[in-house]
This record gives structure tokens, sequence and C-alpha cells, in this order.
């Protein structure tokens, strides 16, 4: 192999590990809420979509750097989350599968046409600097904006982290989590729990949104990606597990990146369902879940 | 910015006006509610919503104004127009179709994706009502042997090789000519079949250059360093991207941070000269070749129907999207004046006849083939200067001198 | 199913079958539409309703009919009516392929969903890059004006009616037998729990196995008679996951495991559909039909969350129930 294309590929290697941060921060969103009250959110990429939009028209009226708006929109997100586990959700926790899939459809289908109502069809992208900033290491560069998201996404996971493992209310989820009968034995309020869940994971992917406006424009159509991204990022890093969610997400984001240099590019995204058909046979609790997690 | 402001702030305010609407609507049934005038009834069919909206509303726009435009060139004909959206499915599209024309549509004009407007012929077959295509490239529309059909945009094939063949004016123009090209496309649905059909085409064509290579990617990418990587390592003398918005802008930012400074030509994608990509790439935007078939910036319809649009739209990008969707609206008008009546059959022979010298788009006279497809059609060669696009051949039609090869990134005539 | 419910259905049959001479081109095309999803919907229901298997792919299926049926009959000039067993072969078997990793993987819920819908996104690509079927360009069928041709699948609304109409009834009667039969009462047991199905001595792998292929040979059908009605495929269309969640809906909104169920969601759900498109012409807001849309599907899934048909039909006085 020639130094070119190895130097391509670290190149390549060091973008989709920056842009899997992103994944990584939207799809854990999907994973905390099915890991605690074990329903998939469905409407998750029209979520994503929304933070985008919020971001983008503060930046596009105020001209607020996403990075700046992003804390606004994750607890407007948080207490979005939270209401519409209270008011819609919860009642669900308990019905089939299917039930809670046809809901959470419906809620997308609502949510990706209010978008293209109100703020129209055209793809809205955002401005920055620092879109063609770029920093050097030795012979590798990485853009400015993809290392700021990055950061950003790893310090929200690391927040995260804090929250469930030194909270008490973080530690009361966890609990909840792996006993439900057990919690409510022992006198915890599993449904305030179960909204403050929905809300933490809404404001994950509400933040992951603010933060991929600085990488790419938004239309309302790209929810139905986004949600079929995550559930590939999660079902690889293991539905359910944070850790895995984020590991999943660089996963995708390099092999995104990769597949256009080593396989035909066209094929790539087959490639990466593929990987998706192998993981669920063989290790359907993904790389980091737990086995009973199925 | 601003512009985005404005636009917005139009949307919350009619949905608002909706609403109110809303409180104090009976329910009718459209179809129930024919109106009875004496006005030409077309039903337009786009997709206004679903994947396709952006576009299914920039068509719309040009339908919008089509009335207003007709009166100032003096064309005795007021259109009665009814939108119909497709959702961007081909199965609404049929039934939308059929409601159209229980409703009483003496003609249907659309449907800009070739599926949906391939659902919509057959139902326009079966009923026997014209439909005229204001946008959509797949050959089988007219190769099919429909007989109520007529499409006044150019065929895939008719695209490419007009676009082509403007390339070799181009060179000639600036008698700047490249030895090799390298071809860097999309590989989604519309980049696919361009890339199919260049590849088809190229050894009729008689290009003066090689084509070296053909490099495609995945229409998410969000990232495309390796792949210009790719096309800088052939060498190649012009550049030939194929792209949508979002990766056009990629391609240019890519260009720029890896110093390759090529001849640069899109052969017939749309994006590089959508006002958000000319907006976004700014100076290094500027210059970029587009083979596009456009509005002729010397005919006064197309000044008047650009004022009309301008007016009432004024945050929207006056684009190929509106015009050809005037032009079918005229095309409905100019066969109703020369038909007398609106009864379908009279309506179809005059669109067969029809020979309209004034229009809005570059290209000879708009009349159809034995097979309904407007072959005259023209390709004209946009640049971007001065943030828009702007007709710099064929000479005729010209409103700048063409710049070619492009000057560098950091060539001071880039402002 | 009792006297009273038998008499409603023979009245329908009837109704249906004069349909065409009742309705215009609209209300005509609407009433394919509603079979169309009725039909798919019971071939669905299969899996769901009676077995308790989740598919979000069952436009693989549809698809790969489509494909095949049309694929031969552009290339080579086999009619429909030879073309469809080949169509319903590949199906079955990329239905086996599916149904054998998933049971023998033991997936389920949500898992096997997943499974489901990475096999139409992995087979959707691949016919976008697949010359033969046409690539991502799509396929086209060639369609003549006046011709009614049965054997060939060629001609106006009205056949295409009938046949899907055949179709609906066909699957109609076979999902009772099959319901009635030692399989649907073992694919009932599965549906409501499987280990306890397997300990007392339901084949359950094999009975899984035999819902999967009936299904997908079921869908293929309506797949070829989709192809054939539109004359044109598109991989990003044809397998599309939204295409799969429509089928879907029918069966659920209506009431899942019940014959009348999908029957009774296709009618809902189109009826909605065609209402709300009207409604919403009025106001020009591009999305607002399919905001009224979502509306509808949230409000129908949490107060009838059995779906519509078990309801209507204790207040009529009809026996039938989710079985």
């Amino acid at each position: 192999m020639s130094q070119d294309f190895l130097l391509s590929l670290a190149q390549a290697i060091t973008k989709g590990l920056l842009t899997g941060m992103v994944y990584g921060l939207m799809a854990l969103g999907l994973s905390v809420i099915f890991g605690v009250m074990r329903v998939v959110n469905f409407a998750h990429g029209e979520m994503m979509v929304v933070g985008m939009y919020l971001a983008w028209a503060a930046f596009d009226y105020a001209g607020i750097h996403p990075l700046f708006s992003l804390p606004v929109i994750a607890l407007l997100f948080f207490g979005l989350g939270y209401g519409l586990q209270r008011g819609l959700i919860q009642p669900f926790i308990n019905r089939p599968e299917h039930q809670q899939f046809l809901l959470l459809l419906a809620v997308a289908t609502i949510v990706v046409n209010v978008c293209l109502a109100v703020a129209g069809p055209d793809s809205r992208g955002i401005q920055l600097e620092s879109q063609f900033d770029s920093y050097e290491l030795g012979p590798l560069v990485f853009d400015a904006v993809r290392v700021h998201a990055a950061i950003a996404a790893v310090v929200i996971a690391a927040l995260l982290w804090l929250f469930f493992t030194h909270t008490r209310i973080g530690k009361s989820i966890r609990a909840a989590a792996d006993n439900h009968m057990g919690a409510l034995v022992v006198g915890l309020d599993v449904r305030k729990l179960y909204a403050i869940t929905f809300g933490v994971g809404a404001a994950c992917v509400g933040a992951a949104g603010a933060l991929m406006i600085t990488i790419i424009p938004v239309t309302p159509f790209l929810a139905a990606e986004y949600t079929l991204l995550a559930f590939v990022i999660v079902i690889v890093g293991g539905l359910g597990s944070m850790t895995g969610a984020l590991l999943g997400g660089l996963l995708i984001g390099v092999s995104e990146a990769v597949a256009g240099l080593l396989i035909d590019p066209s094929l790539k995204s087959m490639f990466s369902f593929g990987l998706l058909i192998v993981v669920l046979l063989l290790r359907p609790q993904g790389l980091m879940g737990r086995k009973d997690s199925r | 910015m601003n512009k985005k402001m404005h636009l917005t702030r139009r949307h919350i305010g009619r949905a608002a006006l909706a609403g109110a609407t809303l409180m104090g609507a009976p329910l009718p049934l459209r179809h129930a509610f024919a109106q009875s005038a004496g006005d030409l009834k077309i039903a337009l069919l786009l997709p206004t919503s679903g994947g396709q909206a952006q576009i299914g509303q920039a068509c719309k726009r040009g339908a919008d104004v089509a009335n207003a435009v007709l009166a100032d060139m003096k064309i005795p004909a007021k259109l009665d127009i009814v939108t119909y959206d497709t959702e961007t499915k081909a199965d609404v599209a049929r039934t939308q179709a059929e409601k159209a024309i229980a409703a009483g549509a003496h003609a249907l004009v659309g449907a800009f994706d070739s599926g949906q407007t391939i659902a919509i012929a057959q139902v326009a077959e079966q009923k026997g009502v014209p439909l005229i295509v204001n946008i959509a490239a797949a050959p089988p529309l007219t190769e099919s042997g429909y007989k109520f059909i007529v499409r006044n945009f150019p065929t895939a094939p008719m695209l490419l090789s007009g676009g082509f063949m403007m390339q070799k004016e181009v060179f000639k123009a600036s008698g700047a000519t490249p030895k090799t090209a390298v071809l860097l496309s999309v590989n989604d649905t519309f980049g696919t079949a361009m890339v199919g059909g260049i590849k088809a085409m190229f050894p009729k064509l008689g290009m003066p250059y090689e084509l070296v290579d053909v490099i495609t990617y995945d229409a998410a990418a969000k990232d495309l360093s390796v792949e210009v990587a790719k096309a800088k390592a052939t060498k190649a003398e012009l550049l030939m991207m194929v792209s949508r918005l979002t990766d056009g802008k990629l391609i240019i930012q890519e260009l720029v941070k890896q110093r390759w400074e090529p001849m640069l030509i899109n052969p017939g994608a749309p994006g590089t000269y959508e006002e958000d990509f000319i907006k976004t790439t700014g100076k290094y935007g500027e210059y970029l070749l587009s083979m596009e078939p456009w509005m002729d910036p010397k005919s006064a319809m197309t000044a008047s129907l650009e004022k009309h649009h301008v007016a009432q739209f004024p945050k929207d990008q006056f684009d190929l999207d509106a015009g050809f969707t005037f032009e079918a609206m005229l095309i409905a008008a100019q066969a109703w004046i020369a038909a007398k009546s609106t009864k379908a059959d009279a309506l179809m022979d005059a669109l067969r006849k029809v020979k309209i010298d004034q229009h809005v788009m570059i290209g000879g006279p708009i009349q159809f083939d034995a097979k309904g497809q407007n072959v005259n059609i023209g390709v004209a060669a946009l640049q971007n200067l001065k943030r828009a696009p702007t007709v710099v051949l064929p000479q005729a039609s010209a409103m700048a001198p063409l710049v070619f090869p492009q000057p560098g990134w950091n060539d001071k005539r880039r402002t | 199913m009792n006297k009273r419910a038998l008499v409603g259905l023979l009245i329908l049959l009837a109704l249906l079958l004069v349909a065409p001479a009742l309705l215009g081109g609209y209300g005509l095309s609407v009433l394919i539409l509603v079979l169309y999803f009725a039909y798919v919907g019971q071939a669905w229901n299969i899996m769901m309703g009676f077995a308790g298997q989740l598919s979000l792919g069952h436009a693989l299926y549809a698809g790969i009919g489509g494909y095949v049926a049309a694929g031969l009959y552009f290339h080579y000039g086999i009619g429909p009516w030879m073309g469809v067993f080949a169509a319903v072969s590949a199906a079955v078997a990329a239905g086996a392929v599916v149904g054998y990793l998933g049971f023998r993987f033991s997936l389920a819920g949500v898992y096997f969903a997943l499974l489901t819908i990475a096999f139409g996104e992995f087979t959707r690509i691949g016919f976008d890059n697949w010359p033969w079927a046409g690539g991502s360009g799509g396929l086209f069928l060639k369609v003549e004006r006046g011709v009614s041709d049965l054997a060939n699948l060629r001609g106006g609304a009205v056949m295409f009616y009938y046949v899907i109409l055949a179709l609906a009834v066909g699957a109609f009667v076979l999902c009772r037998f099959l319901l009635e039969s030692r399989l649907g009462r073992y694919w009932l047991a599965i549906r409501e729990d499987a280990e306890a199905a397997q300990a007392v001595g339901v084949p359950v792998f094999r009975c899984k196995m035999l819902a999967v292929t009936i299904s997908a040979a079921l869908t293929a059908l309506g797949g070829v008679w989709n192809a054939f009605y539109y004359n044109n495929l598109f991989p990003e269309t044809a397998f599309s996951v939204g295409r799969s969640i429509e089928m879907t809906l029918s069966p659920i909104i209506g009431g899942l495991g019940t014959l009348f169920g999908p029957i009774v969601g296709a009618v809902v759900l189109t009826g909605m559909g065609e209402v709300f498109t009207d409604l919403s012409d009025q106001f020009h807001i591009p999305g607002l039909k399919q905001i009224f849309y979502g509306l509808a599907l949230m409000i129908i899934v949490m107060y009838r969350p059995a779906g519509v048909w078990p309801w209507i039909a204790t207040r009529l006085g009809f026996g039938e129930q989710r079985k």
C-alpha cells in the first residue's frame, strides 16, 4: 500500500471518528429510552431534525452559534420529551410493541409535516467561519467544525454518565431499569423516572441536532434516514447500552468514511445493512449489550 | 439570511390564516364543487409535500403567476388552475389525476417525477384527457405510444447530448480545450442515470477530451475529501460534477482546500445554479459553468414571467422549474385558443399542431413530434456571475461574456 | 361468524361486484386502493396477526414479486400469469431466508422487525445497482390505449379492479380457512406464548416458517398486480420502508388478527386519506393532510388499540373477535 493511500485512509478514519461522535450522541438518546422503559422511539430522527431546525433558526434570526443555542435546545427538548412521555407514551408502556410503533409513527408523521409546513421544503444550512477552518496534526487535517462538534458530544456524553452514576435520580432510573418491580416495591415514582428518562433521551437528540446542523444542512425528509441510522447504530452497539451507542456511532461513522475508499461507494450502505444483519444474528444484544437486553 | 426570515414569516402567516379559515369553513369536497366558468380548467399535479416538495413548490410558482403573464403578453386566455398534491407517491398521483378529471379538468399538467408522471399518463390515456408534461426526463414517457401526452422537457439523452454539444461551443468560444476529463457523480437515481447515459453516449459524441475516470459517491455522503482527492490524482484538466445541492457545496469546499483548479463543468445536473449553492460557496462558486435548459433572458415573455415571479415570490429563486411549468400553462392556453373548445379531442388535436414562437425557454418554437415530444428545446451554458446564474451561450441569448477556464481560487477576479 | 355477519358479507360482495358500474373513475381508483391495501394487509396479518411476528419489511416481497413478473414480461414477453409463478417462488425464497435466519437465531419483536427492515434496504440497494431490473432509473412497462388483454394483464382500471377484488376475496377465504385449521391454532398458540407452545409440542419453527412463506407468497401476488397496474417500478419506492409501513397500517388500525380488520382498516385509512386531502386542499399548506392523518392514527391507536373492527363488530352484533 502506498503512503498516499495510508494517509487518506488515516484521514478518512479521523473524519469518521469525529462525525461518529455526533452520531453516537444521537443514538444515545434512543438507547437510553429503550434501555430504561423498553420503548423504541420510532420518531427519533424526526426529533433530531427538529433540533437541527431550532439551531438553524437561532442562528438565522439572532446569529446565535449552535454551540451556544445547544444548552437551550437541550433544555427545551428535555421539557418536550418529559411532556411527551407523560401525555402520550406512558399509557403505552405496557402495550404491545406494534401499538407503540404506531403511536410513534404517528408522532413522526406529524412532526415531519409540521416542519414542512412551517419551515418549507428547502434545505436549511448555516454558514460558519469555522467551516473553512481546519487544525493540522502532523500530516492529518481536522475540520474545525467536526472537532468542535465531537468535543461537545463527548462533553455531553460525560455529563450524562455523571448523571446516571452520581445523582440520586440517575441511580434511581438505573434501578428502575434493572428491576421494575423492585423499584416499585422500594417506593420509587417510576412514572416520573420514566418521564425524566424520556426527557434526557430527547435532550440528547436535540443536542445532537444542534451539532449536526454545523456539519450538514437540514430538510424535513432527512428525518426517516436519521431514524434508520440511529437504529443501525444502537443495534450494532447494543440496544440499551450507553457505551454501546457511542461505540456504534464511532463504528458507523468510520465505516461510512472508509467505505468510500475501500469498496464501491454506491454499495456502501449495503455494507452497513449487511453488518446490521450479521450483528442481529450473531450478537443480537449488540457489541456492548448485556445478554438479557434482548 | 433576511430572505429566509421573510419566507418563514410568510409561511407562518399563511398557516395562521388557514387556521382561522378552518374554524368557519364547511367541508365541501372539491370535486363535488367543480366551478363552471368558461375558463380552461387545468389540473396541476405536483409533489408539493413528501421528498420532492422543494421542486414541486418551485414548479407551482411558475403556474401561480401564469395568468398575469398571459395577460401581459395579450394572450386572450384565462386559466383556472387547481393544484393537486401527489405527496411524492405514484399511487397518490394516480388517484389525484382521477379526481382532477372527475372534477372536470380539461387538461392535466405535471408532475416533475417520471414515476408519478407515468401513473398520471395512464389515467389521462384511459380517460382521453390531454397531459402536458412540465418536467420529467425518462424516455419511456414519450416512447410508450401514449396518444394523450405531450412533453415540453428534454428526455435524459436529449439533455445530455445537448449539454455536451454546448461544451464544444464553450471550448470553441474560449479557445481552451481540455484533453482529459474526470467525472465525479452522486449515485442517486438521477446521478446514476446521468452517468449511465454519459458512458453510453460518450463514444458517439466526438468530444475533444478523453474521459479518464468516473468516480461515484453516496448521496448521503457528508464528506467528499477522498473522492475529490481521487479525482485530483487523475490529473485531468476538466472536472465534470454531477451533484445535488449539499454535495455540490462539499465538492467546491474540497477543491479549494486541496488547491486543485481544474476546468469545472456541470454537464446537466441541478444544484450548481441554485441560490443556496451560490450563496454558500460565495466567491468560490463564481464562474462555475452549468449546462441546463434555461429561460431565454432576451425573450419579452421571460421578462414578464420574471417580473411577476419576483413580485409575488420576492424571496424565491426564479429557475427552470418555474420556467417549464409556466410554459406548460402557455401551451395549454395556446392550444385552447387554437381549438376554440375545451373538448379533450379538440384540445389534443390543437396540442399536436401547436407551434409557439414566442415563449420562455431557450430553443426553437414549441412544437411536438408524432410521439408528443418537443425536440426544439435548447441547452444553455450558465455561468455563475455576480452571484447569479447568467446565460453566456448560445450567443443569441448571452447576457455576459463567457469566462473559461475559470480563474484560480485566489484570483483577484473572484470577489 | 354468525348469520347476521354472513348476510352482511354477501351484500357487501354483491355491491363490490357491481361497483364499477356505479362509480366514476375517481371512486373506482379509490376503491382499488382500498382493496389493494386490504389484500396486502391480509397477507401481512398472517405474519403478525396470526403468528405474532412483527415484519416491517414486507415491501421486500411485494417488490421482488413485482420486479420478477414485470422483468420477465419486459425482457422476454412472458405474461404475468406465467411470470407469477417465478415471482411467487422468488418471494417465498426471500421470505424463507429472512424467516430461517430470524427464527433460527430466535429474534423476536423489535429485533425481528429490524432484521426485516435491513433485508428490505439491502435488497433496495442491490436493485439500484442491477441493470436487468433497470437500476435506479426504474423499469417501465409499455401501455396501450384501449387494449383489454387479461392474458397479459394489460388494460383499464375496471380489469384491475376485478383482479384485485378476486385477490382480496381469495385471501379472505384462505385466511379464514387457515385460521380454522390446525396450523391456525398453532399460530395463535405461538403468538400468545411461543415457549409454552413449544412445551406442549407445537412445531414452533415450522409453523413460523409457514407463516412467513405464505405471507410472502400472497404479498408477492399483490406486488405483481401493483407492478402491472402502475406500469413502473423504482427500487427507491418498491422496497422503501415507507411502503412496508403502509402495508402494516390497515390490519393494525382495523384489528390485528381478525379477518375483517385489514379490510375495515383499508376502508378507514384510505377514506381518511381522501377526506383529509380534500380538506387540506382548501388551505394550500403542504403537509397539512399528513398532519391530519398522523393525528387520526394517534387517536385511533390511543382509544381503539385493538382496532376499529372489533369495536364495530360488537356494536353491530357480528360475532367476530380477535381470536
